[in-house]
């Protein structure tokens, strides 16, 4: 509040007779100025979401119903949603992806984050390799994968070719493992974004701690383990939330690098939503992507308690 | 005691060695697929098919760039990906005037001058940037068509400046926090108002927020490709939803040539601002990433 200053009119000399302003006008510029904000946070945010929820218990199909005594269905669905033999499918893959993606993404970006970390020559050139996949829509990265695991031309094809007949690397054409495929690409844009969050980490503490465990003699991983480990804790947190709450949303990716197939074998949720609110059945749809909002709900509201809750202390 | 100055770097020590081959090989693992991309892109079909993917060209050939800029085709309609590039254009330049406009002064107002509930709005904003979009579409469907522009280039561009609003606000509030309070409080007693002390002493002093949000945002909205095929209508796909259509289309002959160029094609704009920006690329997304 440091920076709070008080509006004119409050600063006039104590003899003055000018009347207090009302409160509701006082900063009125800046009330001016936010109300973009307010609209949004009010209208899209809340409002919305509301919307959504609202509707998700009613029957709508094509168009949102207008007849609410008629169409309301309680928690129908919701039940329907849970039964949905392909909506089970689209939440055991995202877990799946979101549990590996996560795995990979945060020991390859905190490894990566070492070794960067080693004052070592060429650090610029070699995080711009590692980020510059970051700055590619999901798109591209799923059609460059597409076409680099393909089995009839990449990298099977190209093993193959080198001698080993048998070799068979097929995810991507696979119904068990087409997740796995995701999980690559995945793991390849955003292993950079780990990386960066985690460089900025070590580089945030202090060398001082360095120093003092050099001075006893403990070998550098055991420092990393027992010490540095540790103290990046709300790090890790925050990047696990950032993660987690991506994870839940990934629709482009998918689409790009495998369509939800071969068949429905990589179905993502936000694709069943897709599918359900603007094809067939949009209440449906709605109840869906209510599912994903309290998903990530329950990611992210402890961590802004956490987050916002410290501060205050 | 330690020595005091910089640390000889030794050069051939093993643990060094192993550090930098380490480093290197997942370097190279991160750049195989721009360098599949590239030497995709320049083969030809015939050749494409022998299925050689790590093998350099044997006949470079720019045939595939040109089909996936003027000639690509999605179902019957073949008018390659140059459209798609303008309407991208038209999508970002605009949006990211909005949408840092709109951030700058939100930042400015809740850094400088909170009221009562500004400090509510800015969370509730936080927080609802993590709501996943799916929730909101169709509600924003509705509203778009409700004044006329669902289905144009205007409606992608109202979605992208609301949901930039999140991380811009965010980003300026705590730039303008960081500059000092004295600057705020004698422009404050020289007489300047909300938009007096905004101009002449915030803007000024705000080019490299100001670029680190233009860099956000560029990539950002180039690589959309949600709102885009939601909000745009067929004939203003953006270039990401474009690309999706010519890759993924089930007619005629899978020509990859002309897909991998098409792709680069649609990478170029962010990959040249990433490329150009370095390290404020990297203060962005740290700045985007970690909040608060």
């Amino acid at each position: 509040m440091s920076a709070t200053v008080q509006p004119i009119s409050d600063l006039a000399p104590a003899g003055a007779v000018t009347k207090p302003p009302l409160k509701i006008f006082r900063n009125l510029q800046s009330k001016i100025a936010l109300t973009p904000l307010m609209a949004t946070v009010i209208f899209v945010f809340i409002g919305c979401s509301l919307w959504t929820i609202f509707y998700s218990f009613t029957s709508s199909r094509i168009l949102p119903t207008s007849n609410f005594a008629r169409d309301f269905v309680g928690i129908e669905q919701y039940t329907r949603l849970f039964t949905s033999s392909r909506w089970q499918l689209s939440v055991k893959n995202l877990f799946v992806f979101s549990f590996f993606s996560l795995i990979f993404t945060f020991v390859c970006g905190f490894l990566l984050a070492v070794f960067m970390d080693q004052r070592i020559r060429l650090e610029n050139t070699f995080r711009t390799i590692f980020l510059y996949p970051f700055a590619l829509s999901f798109i591209i990265t799923g059609i460059v994968w597409a076409w680099a695991l393909n089995p009839a031309f990449g990298l099977q094809k190209s093993v193959r070719d080198l001698g080993w007949t048998n070799f068979t690397f097929d995810w991507i054409a696979n119904r068990q493992m087409v997740v796995y495929s995701l999980v690559i690409a995945a793991v390849w844009q955003g292993t950079g974004l780990m990386m960066a969050l985690m460089l900025a980490g070590l580089r945030g503490i202090d060398e001082e701690i360095w120093k003092a465990a050099r001075v006893d003699g403990i070998p550098k991983w055991r420092t990393y383990w027992s010490i540095i480990i540790p103290m990046m804790r709300p790090v890790f947190i925050t990047a696990l939330v950032l993660f987690a709450a991506g994870a839940v949303r990934t629709y482009d990716l998918v689409i790009a690098m495998t369509g939800g197939g071969p068949g429905l074998s990589s179905q993502f949720p936000t694709i069943y939503v897709y599918e359900f609110m603007f094809v067939s059945n949009l209440s449906q749809g709605l109840a869906a992507s209510s599912v994903l909002l309290a998903a990530v709900g329950i990611i992210v509201v402890p961590w802004a308690f956490w987050e916002f809750g410290k501060k205050k202390q | 005691m330690e020595p005091s100055g910089p640390r000889p770097i030794r050069r051939f020590a093993p643990s060094r060695v192993f550090v930098y081959t380490v480093l290197v090989i997942s370097a190279i693992y991160f750049l195989i697929p721009l360098y599949i991309m590239i030497v995709t892109s320049l083969k030809g079909l015939e050749e494409v098919r022998l299925g050689y993917i790590f093998q350099l060209p044997m006949h470079i050939t720019f045939e595939a760039w040109d089909k996936a800029w003027n000639k690509a085709c999605t179902g019957l309609e073949c008018l390659g990906m140059h459209t798609n590039f303008w309407n991208s254009v038209k999508i970002t330049v605009p949006s990211v005037i909005v949408s840092i406009a709109i951030g700058a002064v939100n930042g400015y107002a809740l850094a400088n001058w909170r009221f009562r509930g500004s400090e509510f709005f800015f969370i509730v904003l936080l927080v609802g940037s993590f709501i996943p979009y799916q929730v909101m579409i169709y509600p924003l469907v509705l509203l778009t068509s409700a004044i006329g522009i669902y289905s144009t280039l205007w409606a992608v561009i109202v979605v992208h400046s609301i949901f930039g609003m999140p991380l811009l606000t965010l980003l300026f509030r705590n730039y303008f926090a960081s500059l000092p309070a004295e600057l705020f409080k004698a422009a404050r007693v020289d007489g300047a108002g909300f938009w007096g002390v905004f101009f002449k002493i915030m803007l000024p002093m705000s080019l490299p927020i100001f670029t680190v949000a233009i860099i956000l945002q560029v990539t950002g909205i180039w690589n959309d490709f949600l709102f885009g095929v939601i909000f745009a209508g067929p004939t203003n796909y953006p270039m990401t939803v474009k690309l999706n259509n010519i890759v993924n289309s089930i007619q005629g002959v899978r020509e990859y040539n002309v897909n991998m160029a098409a792709t680069i094609l649609t990478g170029l704009v962010p990959l040249t601002i990433y490329f150009i920006s370095g390290k404020l690329f990297v203060r962005g997304i740290a700045a985007g990433a970690v909040k608060g």
